[in-house]
């Protein structure tokens, strides 16, 4: 139940007759080498976690460790609930919970790396966003998790999801991609189209540099989580509408790679280039190096 | 190419902000903390690199510290290590180098004292995702992981001393799934490294230290 690429986990949903999260999950039972058992109790404590993370920041508020944020849940939270949020349901809410997953974080919170810290606030937000607004189970959330972990594990075999390698577009665009393919699961779409929404998102992501203030996992990474959860839900609407895309998910991924390498230096996570360079960032993260 | 698991993706499970700067700081400072077979009562971290730059917001100094005392990567007493070493009377000390450039950037000295005032010098390397590797003890470069269960095994670099070593593993059944050797030079401390799947036998490294030519084991369990 292994596979390398895109192309050959397409056929073994084919061959199997199953979602692309069943060949995930039960990939990490046989070529794991685990019992089913811990294998659910170790998602399950993955989404725990992540519950924890989303939801608290937008009751108490927490300073960064870096200074530069702090706060923004609840106040995009408090704009929602007066009622003039002008996102609708899924988006506001995916948007606070990715937000305040980035505030936990940059406050030496626990969180869960997925794929990476910087971006640890895409596929949760997403999923919890859609499991209130869409009334979905813990299970059907765990599930889903797996699909995600698939176009994951995809990116961290064929491709990078450090910034460090290949850009925002490899930490941001990759979390986005899985949580794309996680919700048209969710939402009864095919493989195919799982693989179609995460193609669209590093297509649509494609080039994001990766410039954090001060070298820290804050600004304007928190942003661009909320960024990342709008990218996922506009990929998804594509795909679940029917529209079929020209580029399969493999040949975008390497396309992403390929472009991330081309990055100059000063765009991968070096803090020297990008949003890190301008004038106001410098001083708020008293001279860079 | 190694197995990625979902949890390689999902994870790890960790205190923020980064899997580089603040996890895999942690990791490499828990696996020193395995190396050292006695109790520890100062520290010195010194930091090269990105993490010489960046180590305060990105909280490595408090994840190395909570690292040392034997806290995981998702331990929320990192938060609190400074005051939790403090309490115990652990002395620790950060310096940054940034003049030595010629080392991977996210890179970590552990200079460990015990009690009877012995050191031992680990070198480890942060390289993204909270995976790490320790890459020096002492003056010997090393390589390894801790993903699998490892025998270090310090000894003299001389004939017969592999083969006893892999003699003491074999009869306690252990399946070795690599073993490295590495010396200062020829003649003086070399170092076995065997890593193993699952636990290692408890009484393994009284086996070994039997031998006149093993000066010292440490085993670091899955």
């Amino acid at each position: 139940m292994d596979f390398k690429n895109a192309n050959e986990l397409l056929d073994l949903c084919k061959k199997h007759d199953l979602p692309i999260s069943e060949v995930m999950r039960q990939r990490e039972i046989v070529e794991g080498e685990k019992e089913a058992d811990t294998v659910h109790d170790a998602m399950a404590r993955v989404l725990e976690i992540m519950k924890n993370a989303a939801f608290t920041p937008i009751k108490e508020p927490v300073r960064s460790m870096g200074g530069l944020i702090g706060g923004e849940a609840k106040k995009i939270a408090s704009r929602y609930h007066s009622g003039f949020g002008i996102c609708g349901d899924l988006l506001e809410k995916s948007m606070i919970y990715a937000m305040a997953t980035l505030e936990t974080n940059a406050s030496m919170g626990l969180i869960v790396a997925s794929p990476t810290a910087g971006s640890a606030g895409i596929v949760p937000g997403l999923l919890l966003g859609l499991q209130e607004v869409h009334k979905l189970d813990d299970e059907q959330i765990i599930q889903a998790l797996f699909n995600a972990s698939a176009i994951g594990y995809l990116a961290m075999r064929n491709a990078t999801v450090a910034g460090a390698v290949g850009g925002c577009q490899a930490e941001v665009g990759v979390a986005s991609a899985m949580a794309a393919s996680a919700i048209v699961e969710l939402l009864g779409g095919d493989p195919e189209q799982c693989l179609g929404a995460a193609s669209t998102v590093l297509m649509n992501m494609l080039g994001l540099v990766c410039d954090p203030v001060g070298g820290l996992v804050e600004y304007p990474c928190q942003n661009r989580n909320a960024a990342g959860v709008a990218n996922a839900i506009i990929a998804a609407e594509i795909s679940l509408s029917g529209i079929h895309q020209l580029i399969p998910f493999d040949e975008m991924l390497n396309a992403m790679y390929i472009v991330g390498k081309r990055l100059p230096a000063e765009l991968r996570e070096t803090a020297q280039g990008g949003c890190a360079a301008t004038p106001s960032a410098c001083a708020a993260c008293g001279g860079c190096a | 190419m190694s197995f990625i698991s979902a949890f390689d993706v999902m994870g790890p499970n960790m205190i923020g902000p980064s899997s580089s700067h603040t996890a895999g700081a942690a990791r490499i400072a828990f696996l020193a903390r395995k190396m050292l077979n006695s109790t520890l009562k100062k520290v010195q971290f010194t930091l090269y690199g990105s993490f010489a730059k960046t180590y305060h917001g990105h909280g490595t100094d408090r994840a190395l510290l909570g690292g040392i005392m034997g806290f995981g990567t998702d331990d929320m007493r990192i938060r609190d290590s400074f005051e939790i070493a403090k309490d115990i009377g652990l002395d620790f000390s950060f310096v940054p180098n940034e003049i030595e450039t010629d080392v991977h950037p996210n890179t970590v000295d552990i200079l460990m004292t015990n009690e009877n005032g012995n050191h031992i010098l680990i070198r480890g390397e942060s390289l993204g995702g909270g995976k790490a590797r320790i890459c020096r003890i002492n003056d010997v470069e090393v390589d390894f992981t801790g993903e699998y269960s490892t025998l270090i095994v310090i000894q003299k670099d001389k004939p017969g001393v592999v083969t006893y070593i892999t003699k003491c593993l074999s009869d306690q059944g252990v399946n070795i799934a690599f073993m490295r050797l590495f010396r200062e030079s020829k003649g003086n401390t070399a170092y076995s490294i065997v890593e193993s799947d699952g636990l290692l036998p408890e009484n393994i490294a009284e086996e070994i230290r039997k031998s006149p030519n093993v000066s010292d084991v440490m085993i670091i369990q899955l």
